[in-house]
């Protein structure tokens, strides 16, 4: 039985079990390919995908771009700017006015929680969410679980504790949905005032201190704290956030085990995380970027089309 | 009901050919320097490992072997409906300079091959690509040919030929079976 | 002039117990007669009959709060067509909230829109001023110039008072003309960037939520000052169970206050927003079934005294746009009777007499206005509906500019036959 993704990738929650399991399964190959020497395979060759990012992004955009590129496909990068409101040009127009210029795939990543779908509503490219306000960052899930996949060989049970912000983060919802999908057991580290009122019916444990969390989990998965919530009164200060939050290796010592530590990035350093634990022993930061190529060629290859109807023309041959 | 199906090659006779095939590839190669024996998924892998092994058997040399999945190489991926599963490729050794033998199972329309061959130019430039399949059904699509034939089948209209392999089919054999009775 | 006789229609009069089939005679614009078998006269021919067999007449609905976009942004609404989408809604007098650009904060903007009510000949439309100059919440606006050119309330809607000290001199200040201060309930700080309820479906769809404290904090607030000030409060728009059980805290004490509650409070949850629907984004948000649950009892036990539709169209490309970005509101004149009708008095939880007393007697009582009931010499405003009839609700048969509905495509119970101002008939089901 072959399963589809549909026309978009927007987000984890909707995804089933068996799609989550397609598509990390399908990134084992692509990994290989950034290996080699000649990291291109010609499979997207001639698509047109167009990197429509409304906040700037480095990290992610050039994970795209490289993923892109390795498929062979034709990468436009366009850098908009603000919302509908103030900027002129409506989210609509714009996604209009590249549809009628043939191309294949949008990745947007926008300001506004439920851009993505917005997008995918209204044109017949396919749409590929990467992070959407504070709702969804589908591929950061992803390549989350496929990292943790590759060191415990297994997600079913594991005990993964997303630490920070979880109310304004798109990361940790996807890492929520995606990982409880597929059988993980998932928490929520942090202040109160930074989680969601409604979290206990979001299906996760919450643990209001970081050592009772480091005790219980085999992995962290370890949120960007921004400065913006420090002045919007979440919480006092950074140091604080540190003294009571940060991951450090104190307390990485004190664990019963070894806990891995994941990052989306950019990191604080000595904020929600110390140097020495980023660049210990633990981290699969890195992993994360490399997985990150890897899941987002796998994406865009499940995503490219491919009509069923056709399948039947197409019988036999080798 | 069942499919009517006509074995052309038990397992005694598969192994018998793929001996003889090992022995042409040593001679086509004049011995097994510099020798890269690649396998296309699936079942062309299970073939080169057995190819490896009866030219163990003969040269006592173990010669390096990979495996090739050339589905993302396809010129037919747009109208192959929901994406086939990718398979691992593991090419272990540097191929420049080298000669590289490819293995798959059934030779049709050559795509397979033609897509192999701008796979492995990704990896690097051999000295010699030849091909050795165990069963060529003629039909090129494309101006292919094998260097090395286990068996040369006719195949009639409605009819296909598949080779199943112990590793993933419980059995060796190459069947003819009317199409459309499963793949 | 041409008497009006509505003759065999069920008359539910709430302010005069009337629930029976009857015949209402209107002339001279006001209530001649209303009775069983008025019509003797029925063949002189000044006498317009219709025959409302089957249906019910009701002194004609009045919506103490609605938005009309004149002056300022006509493209999305004006005074006439708001009155005529109004009349099709079976409502005869609104109230119109002044946070139109310029804001109603003066005698001649009040003035202007009687002017421009008068020219539309459908709905009356009486103006609400504002509470504070430009609406912006530091000093009083003239309440009693405006009362004299014609306003019947004041509000800051569209905003809270935030103030405390503000809307305490402005109930104070108020009682000297007798209009009720009707206020926005709505912490600022605490509803700061919010653009839906507060909860498990703002947790997931990734915006950022507005808690029922947010209302209930001043809603409760109100209520102590109209207590402290002798003033009437007339809270908009209730949305949560925690604000119905403070308003009843202080109608037990017999403090003045009033409630309204519109239509899609009533009938719709936060799950309507489904994904990022902006036709289900309105100020106060749809909240949870328990809410809705709690307004409902509330609409029966009297806790809430009216239903008023806060009918706020907006064009299609600002609504067209990603969810935070969206203005809030939905209209709400043509869909009103039927919503209510659907929701409330369809599932058993009111009658059609109480219905009548939300949309018209009680309106007219709270907010001093003329109507609200059939007594001999009482304006003759009229509504005749089919409280059982179903139709699909389609927005683009609106009369009003707007088409921002959360309730396009539904099949919904109750239709306006007749709407009668004053004696004339302005407007009449079609089709």
């Amino acid at each position: 039985m072959t399963i589809g993704l549909g026309k978009d990738l927007l987000g984890l929650e909707t995804l089933s079990r068996e799609q989550i399991q397609l598509i990390l399964d399908t990134a084992e190959p692509f990994k290989e390919i950034s290996e080699r020497a000649i990291k291109k395979v010609p499979t997207l060759r001639g698509a047109t995908i167009v990197n429509l990012f409304f906040e700037a992004s480095t990290r992610t955009r050039v994970s795209f771009e490289f993923a892109e590129k390795r498929l062979s496909a034709d990468a436009v990068n366009v850098a908009a700017s603000g919302s509908s409101v103030a900027k002129g040009e409506t989210l609509v127009d714009t996604a209009r006015n590249l549809e009628a210029m043939r191309i294949d795939m949008v990745v947007i990543r926008h300001g506004a929680s439920g851009a993505a779908r917005f997008l995918a509503d209204r044109i017949d490219s396919t749409v590929i969410n990467a992070g959407d306000g504070m709702h969804e960052h589908p591929t950061q899930g992803l390549l989350d679980m496929l990292t943790l996949r590759d060191r415990f060989k297994k997600l079913d049970g594991l005990k993964v504790c997303v630490c920070g912000d979880v109310l304004h983060s798109r990361v940790a919802r996807s890492n929520i949905w995606g990982l409880t999908k597929m059988g993980a057991e998932v928490a929520v580290c942090g202040p109160r005032s930074l989680l969601p009122n409604a979290i206990a019916e979001m299906g996760v444990t919450v643990f209001d201190r970081i050592e009772a969390a480091i005790e219980w989990a085999d992995a962290l998965n370890v949120l960007r704290l921004q400065l913006e919530r420090m002045q919007a009164g979440y919480i006092p200060s950074l140091r604080e956030y540190n003294r009571v939050f940060g991951v450090t290796r104190e307390r990485l010592e004190r664990a019963p085990k070894e806990v891995l530590i994941l990052h989306p990035g950019p990191m604080n350093r000595g904020v929600e995380i110390d140097s020495d634990v980023a660049d210990g022993p633990f981290s699969v930061i890195l992993d994360q970027v490399t997985n990150g190529v890897a899941v987002r060629m796998a994406v865009l290859y499940l995503l490219s089309g491919g009509k069923a109807e056709l399948a039947e023309a197409a019988k036999g041959g080798a | 009901m069942a499919a009517p199906q006509s074995t052309l090659l038990d397992a005694r006779a598969i192994e018998r050919t793929l001996r003889r095939m090992a022995d042409e590839i040593i001679e086509l190669n004049e011995g097994t320097d510099d020798l890269v024996i690649v396998g296309i998924q699936r079942r062309g892998v299970q073939l080169a490992a057995r190819i490896v092994s009866n030219i163990f058997d003969r040269e006592t040399v173990k010669v390096h072997s990979g495996a090739l999945d050339i589905t993302l190489y396809r010129d037919d991926l747009q109208t192959v409906g929901p994406r086939p599963v990718v398979g691992p490729t593991v090419i272990p050794v540097d191929v420049e300079g080298k000669r590289v033998v490819i293995v798959d199972d059934v030779l049709y329309t050559g795509r397979t091959i033609r897509a192999a061959l701008d796979e492995l130019a990704d990896f690097g430039r051999p000295k010699r690509i030849a091909l050795a399949v165990l069963v060529d059904r003629g039909g090129r699509e494309l101006p292919i040919q094998p260097d090395v034939v286990g068996k040369v089948v006719a195949v009639p209209n409605g009819y296909r030929v598949d080779v199943l392999v112990r590793e993933l089919d419980e059995r060796d054999a190459v069947v003819l079976a009317p199409s459309g009775a499963g793949s | 002039m041409t008497r009006v006789l509505l003759r065999g229609g069920r008359v539910v009069d709430p302010s005069q117990r009337l629930d029976s089939v009857s015949d209402v005679l209107i002339a001279d614009g006001r209530i001649e007669a209303c009775g069983p078998r008025i019509g003797n006269d029925a063949s002189a021919p000044d006498i317009q009959t219709i025959d409302c067999k089957g249906l019910v007449v009701s002194p004609g609905f009045i919506d103490v709060h609605c938005h009309l976009r004149e002056p300022g942004r006509e493209d999305v609404e004006t005074i006439a067509s708001g009155a005529r989408a109004a009349a099709a809604g079976g409502f005869t007098a609104i109230c119109a909230m002044p946070n139109t650009d310029p804001v109603t904060d003066n005698q001649a903007a009040v003035g202007f829109i009687i002017r421009q009510a008068s020219l539309a000949n459908a709905a009356r439309v009486y103006p609400i001023g504002a509470v504070s100059v430009r609406q912006r919440g530091e000093s009083l606006a003239e309440f009693g110039e405006m009362v004299a050119a014609g306003a019947v309330a004041v509000s800051d809607d569209g905003k809270p008072v935030a103030s405390a000290h503000l809307m305490r001199t402005a109930l104070e200040y108020a009682r000297t003309f007798g209009i009720p201060v009707a206020d926005h309930c709505e912490e600022p700080t605490l509803a700061h960037g919010g653009t839906m309820n507060e909860g498990i479906v703002s947790a997931r769809l990734g915006l950022k939520g507005i808690p029922s404290e947010a209302e209930e904090i001043m809603a409760i607030r109100d209520i102590l000052l109209a207590r402290r000030t002798g003033g009437h409060v007339h809270l908009c728009h209730m949305s949560t169970r925690g604000s119905v059980e403070l308003i009843r805290w202080g109608k037990d004490r017999g403090i003045n206050v009033t409630a309204e509650v519109c239509p899609h409070h009533i009938s719709l949850t936060e799950e309507s927003i489904g994904n990022y629907d902006t036709n289900a984004k309105m100020n106060p948000p749809l909240r949870t079934q328990d809410d809705v649950d709690a307004l409902r009892d509330a609409v029966r036990d009297g806790t809430i005294d009216v239903i008023a539709t806060d009918h706020a169209p907006h064009h299609y490309d600002e609504k067209e746009r990603e969810f935070a970005d969206a203005p809030n509101g939905i209209v709400g004149f043509e869909t009103a009777l039927a919503v209510n009708i659907t929701w409330l008095v369809k599932s058993g939880i009111i009658d059609v007499p109480t219905l009548v007393e939300k949309m018209s007697t009680a309106p007219a009582k709270i907010f001093h206005l003329p109507g609200g009931t059939l007594r001999k010499g009482g304006v003759g405003d009229v509504t005749v509906f089919d409280p059982v009839a179903e139709r699909v609700i389609d927005p683009k048969r609106f009369l009003t500019k707007g088409r921002n509905t959360p309730y396009g495509g539904r099949t919904l119970a109750g239709l306006v036959h007749y709407t009668i101002v004053g004696g004339r008939i302005v407007h009449k089901m079609t089709g």
